[in-house]
């Protein structure tokens, strides 16, 4: 053990090419099957029109929701813990903005500020119950996945003896809020490309000489925020080196005075509030809320997640590889439709697709990690 | 020379079972004080009623002079007082600085936001493990690519950089080979030579020998006596531990300092 110099030169460090290391990193299963996904659907599906304009917006489009739910999912999990109730709380706040926004007739941003104020108290309790009796959140979380669920359905039923509320684009009208989560930018850009022939455009009808894709949607930019804030956050904050620390050995994290209990209880907020996120933008979508919305969708964030390289014990994970899973999962589910397949063939895609990427994905984390 | 930890007569129950019956230990700057005994004797406790994880249900606990009461670990460390535990001290996944900045993450300020600033972090990283003779391929290194003794000397390295003026290692050399054994106990040595004092938990009288300036076994949360590096010999050591049967004959050979 010398601690001259030459130290810096000990034979049993192998010095690793830099492209291997650019390589070795805990997105490279998301990148690869992104890769790989794509390729398989230009030569399957290159013509169908999945590539065109419209094909993007569209498979943009379903890519994004996930992506929003996979950065809730993402975090939760790194810092070791599950949240069920996801596709329950998505649900469950759509409900919320119908039955305040167009039930009561309150206005649309006191009904979706209330929505949020709500979600994030469920996401509170379930992180509050968890940290305390010290229970598996995935037995926590389940119960909250009934019981909201049991309320979406009780509630419209009740007051409205019905169980789809329709009239939210209407409420909507005028309102300073909603259209963060419903409008569509950057129009002119689209009407432009449209103009110089970089997209198509209708050629008749009462909509003609429009671009056939007119803006980006909010759900798109909601996305891309979250991504870029979990990515920074998890990456380049104090506070993301203590979520690595609350899911890789809570105690550990503990007794160098790390707050694990409000580390994971922020986190289940955080889920929550990407679980509303996507319910408003859906209801502005749609223009009705739905007790059956969201349904599985707590399975398809973590299906995400996992494709992404996460860890399922948590600890190890990154969200750039969530939102890669979550395109995956996007391109693959449309590209089918446009590539004609069987619908019924997505899931044999999806179970294939999550087997390859968990084992490369092990095999990736062992070399990083040491694991044995 | 003042201890700089004085404990008199410390003394903790849980319930029903007494686990310490008043102990009294002196620690020193720049020494290595060596707390042996038999499983169950009471050291992890003793060491935890220091460290701010136990509150001493009686006894006192003086602290460069001063009474001092932790009401958690979070106190001691910043007071100066380092626990190093052999299970629970790193995280396998996260990468060696990550884990050495854990807790105390340094941040940078960027367009008003603060930063975690990895490049401070990595430069440090590397510094502190280079001066512990430890080679990282690099800052980002997941700790669970180091071995056992690697990881121990980590921990070390983390508690000192954080300018701990005790460092209690509780067992550190129970699970380790030979060759990581020794690279912990060199580093015992290196920091006792900065001037920090070092608490030492060990079952192994070698080990406690090879590195050790004052000796204290416990049995039966009673302190059976402490004897100063030279007093004793590793024989009579070791018939303490073992419960110390032989004691009568022993406190000739101690020197009247039990
Ligand atoms: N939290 C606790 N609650 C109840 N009893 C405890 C607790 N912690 C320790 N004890 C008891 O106190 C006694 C001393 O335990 P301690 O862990 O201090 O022993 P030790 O000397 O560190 O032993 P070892 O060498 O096996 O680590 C034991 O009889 C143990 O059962
Ligand atoms: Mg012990």
């Amino acid at each position: 053990m010398a601690d001259t110099p030459q130290a810096a030169l000990d034979e049993r460090v192998k010095d690793i090419s830099p492209i291997r290391k650019a390589l070795i990193r805990p997105e490279l299963g998301g990148i690869i099957g992104t890769v790989a996904v794509f390729t398989f659907f230009a030569l399957l599906a290159g013509s169908s029109g999945m590539f065109n304009a419209q094909g993007i917006m569209n498979w943009t489009t379903v890519s994004a929701q996930f992506m929003i739910i996979a950065v809730g999912a993402c975090l939760l999990m790194i810092a070791g813990e599950f949240d069920l109730s996801v596709g329950s709380m998505i649900g469950f706040a759509g409900m919320m903005v119908a039955i305040f926004g167009v039930t009561l007739g309150f206005p649309m941003w006191m009904a979706i500020l209330i929505t949020f104020a709500i979600c994030l108290a469920c996401g509170w309790l379930n992180g509050y119950i968890v940290v305390k009796t010290g229970l598996p959140s995935f037995i926590v979380t389940l119960a909250t996945l009934f019981i909201l669920r049991g309320f979406t359905i009780f509630i419209p039923q009740t007051v409205e003896r019905k169980t789809i509320i329709g009239g939210i684009r209407e409420a909507a009208e005028g309102d300073w809020l909603a259209p963060l989560f419903g409008a569509k930018i950057l129009g002119g850009l689209f009407q432009w490309f449209g103009d110089i022939g970089l997209i198509a455009v209708f050629e008749r009808g009462n909509r003609a000489g429009q671009p056939v894709v007119d803006g980006v949607p909010m759900l798109i930019v909601w996305a891309i925020v979250l991504i870029v804030f979990g990515h920074l956050l998890l990456t380049r904050t104090k506070f993301g080196n203590w979520i690595f620390a609350a899911g890789g050995d809570a105690q550990a994290a503990r007794y160098v005075g790390v707050p694990v209990n409000q580390v994971k209880i922020l986190m289940f907020m955080f889920t929550a509030f990407c679980a509303t996120v996507f319910a408003v933008c859906q209801v502005m979508e749609f223009g009705s809320a739905g007790a059956d919305r969201g349904l599985l969708k707590e399975f398809e964030a973590i299906i995400a997640v996992v494709i992404g390289g996460a860890l399922l014990t948590g600890g190890y994970g990154s969200v750039i590889g969530a939102a890669l899973g979550a395109l995956i999962f996007g391109v693959v589910q449309q590209g089918l439709f446009f590539a004609n397949v069987e619908s019924s063939l997505f899931r044999v895609f999806l179970g294939v697709i999550l087997l390859l990427a968990v084992i490369l994905n092990t095999y990736i984390r062992r070399i990083i990690t040491g694991e044995r | 020379m003042d201890p700089i930890v004085r404990m008199t007569n410390i003394a903790k129950h849980f319930g029903s079972v007494i686990a310490l019956n008043g102990v009294s230990v002196d620690v020193f700057p720049g020494e290595c004080h060596c707390l042996l005994g038999d499983n169950g004797a009471g050291k992890s406790t003793f060491i935890k009623t220091m460290s701010g994880v136990h509150k001493p249900t009686s006894g006192e606990i003086l602290f460069e002079g001063t009474p001092m009461s932790f009401a958690n670990p979070r106190d001691a460390i910043a007071a100066g007082i380092a626990t190093v535990y052999q299970d629970l001290a790193m995280i396998p996944l996260m990468s060696v600085s990550r884990n050495f900045f854990m807790g105390n993450e340094p941040v940078k300020t960027i367009a008003g936001m603060r930063f975690f600033d990895h490049d401070y972090a990595n430069r440090v990283t590397m510094d502190e493990m280079r001066a512990m003779g430890i080679n990282l391929r690099g800052p980002d290194q997941a700790v669970g690519t180091l071995s056992g003794g690697e990881r121990q000397t980590v921990a070390i390295a983390r508690a000192v950089h954080f300018g701990a003026k005790v460092l209690i290692l509780d067992e550190p050399t129970s699970a380790l080979g030979v060759r990581q054994t020794s690279n912990v106990l060199a580093t015992i040595d290196k920091v006792r030579k900065k001037g920090i004092a070092v608490v030492f938990i060990t079952h192994n009288v070698r080990h406690a020998m090879a590195v050790g300036d004052r000796f204290t076994v416990l049995n039966r949360g009673q302190t059976l006596g402490t004897a100063l590096k030279g007093d004793i010999t590793p024989e009579e050591l070791q018939d303490m531990m073992a419960g110390g049967q032989e004691l009568a004959t022993l406190e000739g050979s101690l020197g009247g300092t039990v």
